[in-house]
Order: structure tokens, then sequence, then C-alpha cells
């Protein structure tokens, strides 16, 4: 009985965290007209989300390009295909690794510092002195935010895809010997641009603004303690993970489906 | 200045948190140009109270009206209009840590007007200099004693002129020679500027100083009011307690539990702490 009841009050404060996010969500697209004059804040966050983030992004991308470079040359050499070498890391990247681990990354490091920011700024009054100051923290400090995350994750997903296609180039054609020309040629000719890249596009979107709302929301929805903070900070990386994943298989089966 | 209407009347209100009443029924008149002082023990719902007139937490009955408005019923533009003729001094300052101090300080003016950044300088350097922290403006949040931030947030909640200004505990933290400072700075701005003030206080002696008129709250009620000196020489138990400091007394040191033996005696459970 006790069990039952738990559970009851489980699932009500799960629907009532959804309605919340939902909520803000609203919100903050109700509110965006108010950034356009002011671009600047975005900017600086884009900086601090986006640009901060692209170390990892450069770094990964590199290794998981010169992974598959090596991993598709071992496969398609026994068939004497290696010079395909070129689309298998393409399209790879583009349609899959490039969106999805770069989400994941994303939500790592820019997701987690968003959240405990906001969660701290909640924990110090600092949202409710704006509230008081009649400066809605929506507005100020969470649209910027998630306009950053938003515009910044396709970019990161691009970059992370030039740079892994750079790194299959280095192994395949610099280690392994594969034909510097074939690799190049048969990628421009396989690689569809609406069907490969815009949907890789989509993708990374869709997971921009997946990501970056789970993380304004839950520092916003922070018990505002050192412990609050960090379990919403935990919460952001966890659920923003599974939600990337989850949407990508959703997405891929409504894209590349048929 | 005497204009008989007050200029925040609060009637019937009632407040809860979970199971427990913070506000039951309280009529409060706060009156335009007077320094009017909220005291009472801690824990008894002070900040709440500013909370409440500040219009971010909702009362579960009653009314509050701000210059004939009443808060918990107005629209989001309303309410943050309303708010741009408010300033609130935060218990503990509330500074924007990604600032430094000057930047602080000009973030309303930056947000709520359109003033040129020489203007916005001379003004946020005349707030600093009232508080006498001009020369920590490009100093962080981060470095500040926890007394010269309250300064600093005062400044910030004084820079728009507001109508209204709530001071939550604007004394604590300040040595004898910055709390002679703010407690003129106060009286000083209500009377120059025309303001309406309202403080939160545990200090007694400073707040008598300069409060016009003192409402008593314990247990969710207003028990005694009046000028500082009504007061001191006031009969009841509740003001004689208060204003003398003595623990015993009709209003509760302690946050509402069973008896103390019984808590200590109670050995089935032991290991946890139980609410009454
Ligand atoms: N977020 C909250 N959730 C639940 N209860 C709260 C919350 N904030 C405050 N309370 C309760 O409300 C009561 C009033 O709190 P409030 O902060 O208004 O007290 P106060 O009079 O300002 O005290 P102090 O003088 O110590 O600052 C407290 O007893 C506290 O337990
Ligand atoms: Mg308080």
């Amino acid at each position: 009985m006790e069990y039952l009841q738990s559970l009851g009050h489980k699932g009500l404060s799960f629907f009532q965290r959804l309605g919340r996010g939902h909520i803000l969500l609203a919100n903050i697209v109700m509110g965006l007209h108010t950034l356009l004059p002011r671009l600047r804040l975005v900017l600086i966050q884009v900086f601090s989300v986006g640009v901060l983030s692209l170390i990892i992004i450069l770094v990964s991308g590199l290794f998981v390009g010169m992974v598959l470079g090596l991993q598709g040359y071992n496969t398609l050499v026994d068939f004497g295909a290696e010079e395909s070498l070129g689309v298998v890391v393409a399209l790879s990247l583009v349609r899959e690794l490039g969106p999805v681990v770069s989400a994941l990354l994303f939500a790592g490091r820019a997701g987690s510092a968003l959240t405990a920011e906001i969660g701290l700024m909640k924990a110090t009054e600092q949202l409710s002195a704006m509230e008081m100051m009649a400066v809605d923290p929506v507005r100020r400090v969470l649209a910027p935010r998630f306009v950053a995350g938003v515009i910044s994750m396709p970019l990161l997903a691009a970059i992370f895809s030039a740079v892994g296609v750079l790194g299959g180039y280095f192994v395949g054609v610099g280690l392994l010997g594969v034909d510097e020309g074939a690799y190049w040629s048969q990628m421009q000719s396989s690689v569809d641009l609406y069907d490969d890249i815009y949907n890789g596009v989509i993708k990374s979107i869709v997971f921009g603004i997946v990501v970056t709302w789970i993380a304004v929301f839950e520092g916003q929805d922070a018990i505002p303690t050192s412990e609050g903070v960090s379990r919403a900070t935990t919460r952001t990386v966890v659920h923003s993970s599974l939600a990337v994943l989850g949407l990508d298989f959703v997405l891929t089966a409504l894209m590349f489906g048929d | 200045m005497t204009d008989a209407s007050p200029i925040v009347k609060i009637r019937g209100l009632s407040f809860s948190r979970g199971n427990r009443k913070i506000f039951d029924g309280v009529d409060i008149d706060i009156h335009r140009g007077k320094v009017t002082a909220i005291m009472g023990p801690s824990g008894t719902g002070k900040t709440t109270l500013l909370r409440l007139i500040g219009g971010q937490l909702h009362p579960d009955a009653g009314t509050i009206h701000v210059d004939t408005q009443n808060v918990p019923d107005l629209s989001y533009r309303q309410l943050y209009a309303l708010r741009k003729r408010m300033g609130m001094l935060f218990q503990n300052g509330a500074l924007l840590t990604d600032m430094n101090v000057y930047d602080n300080v000009a973030f309303p003016l930056r947000e709520h007007t359109r003033l040129n950044e020489r203007l916005i300088r001379s003004l946020v350097l005349m707030k600093l200099e009232a508080v006498g922290l001009r020369g920590a403006r490009d100093l962080m949040p981060s470095e500040l004693s926890g007394g010269m931030s309250r300064r600093v947030a005062l400044a910030r909640a004084v820079a728009m002129d507001p109508m209204i200004m709530m001071y939550d505990e604007p004394f604590t933290g300040q040595d004898p020679i910055s709390m002679g400072v703010v407690v003129r700075l106060i009286r000083t701005l209500n009377d120059a500027l025309g303001l309406t003030s309202i403080i939160v206080s545990h200090d007694i002696a400073e707040t008598a100083a300069i409060a016009d008129h003192i409402y008593l709250l314990s247990g969710g009620k207003v028990v005694a009011q009046g000028s500082s000196k009504e007061l001191d020489e006031s009969d009841s138990e509740w003001a004689q307690q208060f204003m003398k400091g003595l623990p015993d007394g009709p209003v509760p040191f302690h946050y509402p539990a069973r008896e103390f033996t019984e808590d200590l005696f109670d050995l089935d459970n032991a290991s946890r702490g139980v609410r009454p």
C-alpha cells in the first residue's frame, strides 16, 4: 500500500515536472522577441556554451574519425572495397556519429555547466533579486543560454563530422595507403546533400533544443541547496543523454526508415 | 507628503508553507513617506512578507494593495511595471556573481533605461559613494565581505530611485561605523527622495531609532504595533518581551516542537529526527 502510494506520488511529481518544463519552454519562446535588440547577450553565451566546447569536440571528432578509418579499412579490405572508405567514414559521421556523439559531449560539457550555473544563481537568490528588479530571469538569463545552445549544437556537430572525415583521411590515406583521389571522389559522389547532410543537421538541431532545454530547466527547477544543484546537474547529463539516444532512434526511423 | 491613504495596505493576509501557517489574517498599513519596521523573532515570516508584497509569492487569502493595485491580481506586465518602482535589499545581498560591483549597481539602469554610459557612470558612482564603496567598484562579489556585499546591494536597490524600498535585515554584518552610515542612509534616502521604507530587522536599537512605526509579528499575527515610544511604554507582554529582549514571555524562541523532555526520552525513534 505504502509502495503504491509512493509510486503514485512519484508519478504525479514526474508529470508536474514535465508540465513545468513545458511552461518554461513556452515562456522562453514567447520572450524570444525581447532578445532581438540584445543579441550581445546571446553572443556571450554562444562563446561560453559553444566556443568553450570546441576543444573537446575537435579532439573527439579527430579520434572517432581515425577509429572509423581503421575499422572501416579492415572490413572493406576483405571485399577489396577499400576505395569506399571515404563514403563509409563520411556517412557514419554525418548521419549518426556527428550529431549523436557531439550531443552527448555537449550535454556533459555545456549542459552540466548551464544547470550548475543557473542552479547556483537560484540558490544564491540572484534570480529572485532580478525578479524584484523587474528583470525577468527567464528572458535575461535562461533565454539567451537556450538560444546559444540551439545555435551552437549544429555547428559543433558539423565541426565534429568535418574533423572526423579528416581523421579518417589521415589513417586511411596517410597510414594504410588508400588512394587519395578515391577517398574524396567516392565520398563526394555518394554523400547526398539532402538525404544525408540535411537530415544530420536536423538531428543536431533537435538534439540542441532538447539538451539545452533540459539543462536550463533542471537549473531553474533545482532545489536551491548545494545538494539540490549537484543532483540537478547529474540529472541533466543522464536525462539529456538518454533523450538524445532515444530521439536518435526515432529520428533515424523517420528519416531513413523507408 | 503625509497623504492619509497608506501606500501598502494588507488585509486579512494568510499564507502557508506546507502545513505550517506562516500568516493568519494579518493587517498592515504602510504609510507614504514613513519608515515602517516589521520586527519579530527569526522564522516568523518577515522575509516571506516582503516577498508577498513584491509578488514573488501568492497569498492563500487576503489582499495586498500597493499604490491601489492588488499585487496578487496583477498581470505579468503590471507586476513587472510595479516592481520597477520597488527596491528590495535581500538578506544576503544577492549580487550577480558574474559582474563586478560597478556593473551590479549599473545593472538595473542598463536594463530599464536608455541612459548613455557617461550618465550611468555618474549615477553609479554617486550611489557607491553614498554607501562608502566607490573605491571597491572593480571588485567581484566574491571579493567582498558580507557587510560590503549588503552595502553594494543597497546601492543597487536604490539605483532606480524607487517609490518603495524594502530592506531585509540591512544592519546585520555591519561594524559600528558602517552601521551608523546605513542607518543614516536609510533615513536620508527616505526623507530626501520622499520614499517609503519598510525595514525588516531584529536590531531593536537601530530600528527603533529610525522607524516611525513598528509592527511586531509573532505566530502568524501582528501582536503589537505603534511607534517605538508607544511600544516601549505599552503594557503588552509581547512588546515588553521583544523590546527588552527577554527569553521568557509570549514570544516563542523555539521553532514549534513538542516538549523537550518528551523528545529526549523518545527512544523508539532514536534513530531519526522526529517532527511533532
Ligand atoms: N522555501 C521554503 N519552503 C518551506 N518553508 C519555508 C521556505 N522558506 C521559508 N520557509 C519557512 O517559512 C518561515 C518564515 O521564513 P522567513 O524566511 O520569512 O523568516 P524570517 O522572519 O525572515 O526569519 P529571519 O529573521 O531568520 O530571516 C520559516 O519558519 C521557514 O521555516
Ligand atoms: Mg528573513
